[in-house]
């Protein structure tokens, strides 16, 4: 089946070279660092002043850009931007030291000063320096030249070196979500897919809603989403084309296929398969189209998430009883329980650094999102709520979105979800504002490469 | 030339109109406003009552819908009679083909609802066969816990949630 829905433009390509500058003093001090593996921790101020503008066309960008590096630095929780009001002095060159006697006064421990530039054909040129104030030394730097149309990239990639920078792991403000959009009372909502970035901007609806669709996630190269679709009311797994807005049924099932999600290297699509009230794991190889049963069992398998390496998946399982985790190889083989806690859970994800599982857990009627590790020691659950469902990952597997609902009253109305993302810590829970509901979150598995 | 029948359309449509809930009778209007055109094989009703054999029959007359408790699937000793009823009517329509939805309340994860309202409808199907219907009459659909027949989070809402209604197939 073929389709068509507006296309997405993808993004040029961004051409990034690193500033290197000899460092002008030694530090004097430890290393300006923020370990994000230890809960609740102190934000660390810094400073994000407008970048320095060469001309009236840049300005615009010069404002954006910084307002978008430090609303990206401030959600993360790790930082607090200082208010610009406060500040004793603007930057004036991107070559020389700053002053960093006007700085140390705000407690700013890090700085950013950038630049951005209209090359003679319009290209956006952006460059940054990431000074440590107190040591005044240079920690990082880089120069980015690409499309005008293209700026918010740009800021995210710069917030990206930053969080690298300060924390020692990967940044995750260039990526994107697929989700459900959702609105209208309980009993009539209209649900479509839609993508934006990860901080809300950009934000399409891919589908119309007049089909119910659900649960889409991205392959590797985020080229294509596999989502459930019900198009003529029969829900099927498809493959949703970004570019071209093509949508592709994946196999000939005689029934419901359902709950579809990437292998990592993106040569396959595992999903179930319901026939006569059993849901079992199928892989379907996306080449040569071959359906690979994993489980047989009259109980229902659903859930599947690979582990990022491939050779394990994570599932969830009703054959013990109720609703409980798995863990099989690949090809189906030593299936084994992991969780043994009260209550049921469901919905696994394995975190891209193999380390976790996340998951939804409802015990005594709440709902509750928690990471247990791979042989399931070491439950703990992160936040609750009448309804949190289906936790996804942040590419660097320390930020985790999920959807919140409340409860909903007899026109149906107070029930709308919402989207929320929360650090691996169980700290920092913030709502992602959409425009309107949204359930089903996937992150994007890594920047856009190209 | 029956002058009767346009008169018995709109009042299957408004019946259908203060029946409905949510998406299980979605095509109820267009399953009376065919069954009215073609005909039919019975003959005429009062105005008021619904047309034998069609979706607002089964809905007032048959009953459309059993129900299940919390994450259940086996049919109670009452949804085996309602079940009962459907075989019967459908040996009464041997044009009628039929759709059982299962559905779930909104207290589980959506995936996992999509399943248990797919072994919901299985499990009406499995019974409507057993009483000699055949299998290719009957198709199945889970809307899991999207289609909600009533608003509202609480027990009564939900038990009224967990459900499968059987809707005519007009494919």
């Amino acid at each position: 089946m073929m389709m068509t829905a507006p296309p997405v433009r993808t993004l040029f390509a961004v051409l990034a070279v690193l500033l290197f500058t000899a460092p002008l003093t030694l530090p004097a001090r430890a290393e300006l660092t923020v370990d994000i593996t230890q809960g609740n921790i102190e934000p660390l101020p810094i400073a994000v002043p407008n970048f320095i503008a060469s001309d009236d066309v840049a300005r615009r960008f010069s404002i954006d850009i910084a307002q978008v590096i430090s609303d990206n630095l401030e959600r993360s929780g790790l930082f607090r931007p200082i208010d610009k009001q406060a500040f004793i002095s603007q930057p004036q060159s991107l070559g020389v030291n700053p002053r960093f006697a006007n700085w140390k006064p705000l407690n700013a421990q890090a700085l950013v000063v950038g630049e951005v530039n209209i090359e003679p054909n319009g290209a956006l040129r952006a460059s940054f320096r990431l000074w440590d104030v107190f040591a005044e030394n240079q920690m990082t730097g880089l120069s980015l030249t690409t499309t005008q149309a293209n700026w918010r990239r740009v800021a995210h990639i710069i917030s990206d070196t930053i969080y690298e920078r300060i924390t020692g792991e990967a940044g995750y403000f260039d990526t994107r979500i697929v989700y459900i959009a959702e609105n209208g009372p309980s009993d009539r909502r209209v649900k479509r897919l839609s993508i934006m970035d990860q901080d809300g901007a950009n934000h399409r609806f891919l589908t119309d809603g007049k089909t119910l669709v659900l649960t889409p996630r991205f392959s590797p190269t985020q080229q294509e989403i596999t989502y459930l679709a019900y198009f003529n009311d029969q829900p099927r797994v498809y493959l949703f084309n970004i570019d071209t807005g093509e949508q592709e049924l994946l196999g000939d099932f005689p029934g419901m296929t359902f709950a579809p999600r990437f292998s990592p290297d993106g040569d396959s699509v595992i999903m179930s398969f319901a026939e006569g009230g059993n849901s079992d794991i199928h892989v379907m190889d996306l080449r040569t189209r071959r359906v690979r049963r994993l489980t047989d069992n009259p109980a229902i398998d659903t859930g599947a998430s690979y582990a990022p390496d491939g050779r394990k998946i994570v599932f969830e399982s009703d054959r013990g009883g109720s609703q409980q985790l798995y863990v099989m190889n690949s090809d189906g083989g030593g299936q084994q329980r992991i969780s043994f806690g009260d209550g049921r859970y469901g919905t696994p994800v394995w975190s891209p650094r193999g380390d976790l599982i996340a998951f939804t857990k409802i015990f005594r009627g709440t709902f509750h999102i928690g990471v247990m590790r791979p042989d399931g020691s070491g439950e703990r659950l992160l936040t609750r709520g009448f309804l949190v469902e289906g936790p996804t990952w942040a590419p660097n597997g320390r930020v985790l979105m999920f959807f919140r609902q409340e409860k909903s009253d007899a026109r149906g109305l107070g029930g709308t979800p919402r989207l929320f993302s929360i650090d691996l810590t169980g700290f920092n829970e913030r709502e992602l504002g959409t425009p309107v509901g949204g359930s089903d979150p996937a992150w994007s598995p890594g920047p856009l490469r190209q | 030339m029956r002058f009767n029948i346009p008169g018995l359309v709109v009042a299957a449509f408004v019946l259908a109109a203060c029946s409905s809930t949510g998406d299980d009778s979605a095509n109820s209007g267009s399953t009376g406003a065919s069954s009215a055109s073609s005909g039919g094989n019975q003959t005429a009703t009062a105005p008021t009552g619904p047309k034998p054999g069609t979706q607002q029959d089964l809905e007032v007359n048959i009953g459309d819908r059993v129900f299940f408790a919390f994450d259940k699937s086996n049919l109670t000793a009452d949804s085996r009679t309602v079940v009962e009823r459907w075989a019967a009517w459908l040996k009464t329509y041997p044009a009628n083909k039929v759709v059982i939805q299962g559905n779930t309340d909104e207290r589980g994860t959506r995936e996992y609802n999509l399943a248990l309202g797919e072994r919901r409808a299985d499990s009406a199907r499995d019974y409507l066969v057993s009483l000699g219907v055949d299998s290719n009459r009957v198709k199945i659909v889970s809307f899991g816990k999207e289609r909600p027949a009533v608003p509202g989070s609480n027990e009564s809402a939900w038990a009224q949630n967990r459900r499968a209604v059987v809707v005519i197939n007009a494919n």
